[in-house]
């Protein structure tokens, strides 16, 4: 499969979770489309850990680790995306406990 | 065609149309569910790709853990979809435009890289996605990242049960 397939893919993606943050109000959904866009992310690491480990393998004998570090930054970047989430979550029930809305624009001051 | 071509456009299609529910259903709960196809479509590309530790964990981390929370506290909160205000349209319409310039760019600046020219991925071989591998290189070169993502986690979890917690004071 040619690289760039899953460039245009991930790209697509990607710019769903950008439109989706621009355009909706609802707090939860921006968060949602903020996990869309890591997942992009995550998948165009993969791709391209699996684009080098081709092209190393091909040639060598031995057999190469070369590209694990792209799939350890996924395994990261899905640790970290754990631990934003629970923050994130609580800070939004905390918003809705106060003003009783989960809608952005009562956050547009964050002071009273 | 072969089989692996029609997998590619069957899973990036769905994918991609479940993104796009994602973003235009009304209802939030509708919502945490097409994100959990979006998932399942990624995961499945995770398989494709041989990367089998990561289609795993894509599944029980995201699809399982944080879309359960996602769904719980859309029900703690009992959205329904006249919650929400409709924003201007010229607003949406703006963040749309943006956001298709944004795909535009991006697009033709992949299609020009001299990098990403007649490079293929390696599909469904090569032994770099699986656990075993991925475990060595993680617990040698990697080994202090991993330890520094448990005082992630815990600062983490402290700080959500602070925020949750009830203000006693007022």
């Amino acid at each position: 499969m040619p690289v760039n397939y899953y460039i245009y893919f991930c790209l697509a993606l990607f710019s769903i979770g950008v439109v989706g943050v621009l355009t909706r109000r609802n707090a939860i959904i921006i968060f949602m489309c903020i996990e869309l866009m890591l997942n992009a992310v995550n998948l165009l690491l993969v791709a391209f850990s699996k684009m080098h480990h081709g092209a190393a393998a091909a040639g060598a004998t031995v057999p190469s680790t070369v590209g694990a570090d792209g799939q350890i930054f996924v395994f990261f970047i899905m640790v970290v995306a754990a631990a934003e989430v629970s923050v994130g979550l609580a800070i939004i029930v905390m918003m809705y406990r106060n003003i009783h809305s989960v809608d952005v624009n009562f956050l547009n001051r964050l002071k009273n | 065609m072969s089989i692996i071509q029609i997998l590619f456009y069957l899973l990036s299609g769905l994918a991609v149309f479940a993104a796009l529910m994602v973003l235009l259903s009304k209802n939030p709960v509708h919502s945490v569910l097409w994100l959990i196809v979006v998932f399942f479509a990624i995961s499945g590309h995770y398989i494709m790709l041989n990367a089998q530790f990561l289609a795993i964990v894509n599944l029980i981390v995201y699809a399982g853990a944080i879309m359960v929370l996602f769904l719980f506290v859309i029900m703690l909160m009992n959205l329904n979809s006249s919650a929400e205000p409709g924003k201007h349209i010229w607003m949406k319409l703006a963040g749309v435009v943006a956001g298709g310039c944004f795909l535009i760019m991006l697009v033709s600046l992949a299609s020009q890289a001299p990098e990403m020219t007649n490079k293929t991925v390696q599909m469904k071989e090569g032994n770099i996605g699986l656990i075993k591998e991925l475990g060595k290189v993680l617990f040698s070169d990697f080994v202090l990242p991993f330890e520094l993502t448990s005082a992630l986690f815990l600062s983490a979890m402290v700080g959500a049960v602070v925020l949750g917690k009830k203000d006693s004071t007022q």
